[in-house]
């Protein structure tokens, strides 16, 4: 049985400021931000409001399709979920931070104040998942501007408020294609460049770029230890040939030597130099 | 024993034996800082600058030049190039060294320094640094493979001698192949951030760009320890050294032309032309580190020259950190917004970890006799 992937659809012209997103995430996660006034993510706030104009943006982990965090971290620590989620397992995770470099959208944050540092960032409440509830944030909405449920209908939703009123939207699902698609999806009024969002990240997954790099291993120590165990034999050969022609030619030289009669001190240099 | 200290090079430390030590003073209250109070209080690291000096500068820069190593030893081993032989010693130290300031500084680096081994037990095969990781531990055991070598004939345990030269060989290649894959991979890994790292670094070459670089610098080291080595004259035969510095001049000349033709290739080349940060910041490490070293070694004068050679090796070297330092700090900077400056304690640390790679190749230099004697054929004589 396939599990029908989940997400988050968050629409920005619903959106009314009100923070009680915000809230429950810190609340839920146990997270020191003051949800009243954060804007921006850190290691104390998953997810935060951005004023933008007469509206309000959210912010957070985007738990992409095929996420680039979860296929850099050499310990694993970072995981899809095939519901959705981007999980983080802090026992595993060493703090490399390649998770940070390799994130499009620059959404993981780390705890630098901490002794025992974590990544912080959204899982799509991975937990609340796990008995059967909707995400914290989704749940605490009023306005359903952030929305919970299957991707697909989220995504058909969207396409249908588009459709519905094109005054009010840009025509894009940001998030739909984005990377390869991400878990959750923004509905804008304006395109998202003007939120400070990346907009041209391509629809490849980026992870393409580098797991052929691993992929190559087998046949790169295969095709180097012939071609290194080659040179080695030419190369000894080469010189093994050289001594044999350089033996052969002062044996003629001693032979030469002696039948016209030299001198024996003479010919144990000849001997030494070869 | 007296006699022989006379007329093997020494690699003396002089006054820098105190700066030396200062520095590893002061690196010890900075770990003590790090550790109790995590990184944010000694490192301007953040959110949008993850990675830092300690990654761009002594683990990039320290592999890279760790890269003496197995360019010396497939050079004498498996290409039988023979007259290198007497640089064997010193490179393979020095590969050492560098390859063990750089997993330091990785354990200082990470969050969680505690949990460095966890590679071993934690895979995640699709991840190029979890590749990285396993290559360094294993050419780490290759290279001590390759020194205890030098450790059981000072001790005088032949039969022990005589099993490291029977695996000497494929030791080698193993090394060869593992060095080939890290310096690449370490390249690599910024292949996963396209929209972040600059048009002038960012290229699907960049793990044949860091392979052969690598190359170049593992060259260039030699010189520049042959000659911090050798008090009037370097500590290796002005001979071997030229022919290293033509081997140096043309590998650079193979890195300088796919470095050319790649940008040209992707339409960037004018990039590199512009008054742009990036655009400055690109022509100092290919100038440093490939035009003027080669120009200058056109020069027969200067070719044949010991100081000549140091001058145009220690370019090539300062040439190719500053490359790693832009492949992973500059590059970024335009798409992060911002600046990264490293704190005075990051900067502290990343000397330190130098200086202690620096008295480690002092005493090991002494111990394991890495230099050739001077001016004797006559072989060891105590």
């Amino acid at each position: 049985m396939t599990i029908e992937p989940v997400g988050l659809l968050f629409d920005m012209t619903r959106c009314g400021g009100c923070r009680e997103c915000v809230k429950a995430c810190t609340k839920s996660h146990g997270l020191a931000a003051n949800p009243e006034t954060v804007t921006e993510l850190s290691a104390d706030a998953r997810t935060c409001i951005r004023p933008n104009g007469e509206y309000n943006v959210r912010d957070l982990c985007r738990n992409c399709l095929s996420p680039s965090c979860a296929s850099v971290c050499p310990v694993g620590a970072l995981k899809k979920d095939e519901r959705g989620p981007v999980k983080y397992d802090a026992d595993k995770c060493i703090g490399c931070r390649y998770c940070m470099v390799a994130c499009p959208f620059n959404m993981p944050r780390y705890e630098w104040k901490s002794a025992v540092p974590r990544v912080q960032k959204c899982d799509l409440c991975v937990d609340r998942l796990d008995r059967g509830e909707p995400p914290a944030c989704a749940a605490a909405c009023r306005q359903e501007a952030t929305v919970f449920g299957k991707r697909k209908d989220l995504i058909a939703e969207a396409h249908r408020r588009i459709a519905e009123s094109p005054d009010e939207y840009h025509p894009h699902v940001y998030g739909e294609h984005e990377v390869g698609g991400t878990s959750v999806l923004f509905l804008t009024p304006y395109p998202v460049e003007e939120l400070g969002f990346k907009a041209s990240l391509g629809t490849e997954p980026l992870p393409d770029l580098t797991v052929v790099v691993p992929r190559r291993i087998p046949a790169i120590v295969l095709c180097g230890g012939a071609a290194l165990s080659a040179v080695w034999w030419i190369t000894r050969r080469r010189d093994e040939v050289a001594a044999a022609e350089n033996a052969a030619a002062c044996a003629a030289h001693f032979r030469s030597r002696n039948q016209h009669g030299a001198s024996p001190r003479e010919d144990v240099d000849v001997e030494h130099r070869a | 024993m007296s006699s022989i200290a006379h007329d093997r090079p020494q690699f003396r430390l002089g006054f820098w034996k105190f700066v030396l030590m200062a520095l590893i003073a002061a690196g010890v209250v900075v770990a003590v800082q790090r550790w109790s109070q995590g990184l944010g209080a000694v490192s301007n690291l953040s959110d949008r600058y993850p990675w830092g000096i300690w990654k761009a500068f002594n683990v990039l820069g320290g592999v890279a030049i760790g890269g003496a190593g197995f360019t010396i030893m497939g050079t004498v081993y498996v290409f039988h190039a023979r007259r290198f032989q007497p640089i064997v010693k010193a490179a393979v130290l020095m590969a050492f060294l560098a390859y063990a300031s750089a997993a330091a500084t990785l354990f200082f680096d990470i969050g969680k320094s505690w949990a460095i081994w966890h590679p071993i037990v934690f895979w995640n095969h699709e991840s190029i640094l979890f590749d990285v990781s396993w290559c360094l531990m294993l050419y780490m055991t290759v290279l001590l493979l390759e020194g205890s070598g030098m450790l059981f004939e000072r001790l005088g345990w032949l039969k022990l001698v005589r099993i490291q030269h029977a695996i000497t060989l494929p030791a080698v290649m193993v090394g060869v192949l593992l060095s080939t894959m890290h310096q690449s991979s370490l390249g690599a890994l910024f292949l996963i951030s396209p929209g972040k790292l600059h048009a002038l670094w960012y290229t699907p070459w960049l793990p044949v760009l860091f392979f052969v670089s690598a190359i170049a610098l593992g060259f260039a080291m030699v010189i520049i320890l042959a000659r911090l080595a050798g008090k009037d004259e370097p500590a290796i035969p002005m001979p071997i050294l030229g022919d290293v510095a033509r081997v140096m001049v043309a590998i650079l000349g193979v890195f300088g032309v796919i470095r050319v033709f790649d940008l040209a290739q992707r339409g960037v080349l004018g990039l590199a032309f512009d008054t742009t940060y990036e655009a400055m910041m690109f022509q100092l490490e290919f100038v440093l580190g490939v035009v003027l070293p080669m120009a200058i070694l056109a020069v027969p004068k200067i070719r044949a020259s010991a100081s000549g050679l140091y001058v145009a090796a220690a370019m090539v070297a300062l040439g190719f950190v500053a490359n790693r330092l832009n492949v992973s700090i500059t590059g970024f900077e335009a798409a992060q917004g911002g600046h990264y400056v490293p704190a005075v304690a990051e900067v502290i640390i990343s000397l330190a970890v130098v200086a202690m790679a620096i008295v480690g190749f002092h005493f090991g230099a002494r111990l394991l006799r890495v230099f050739p004697e001077r001016g004797n054929s006559w072989g060891r004589a105590g």
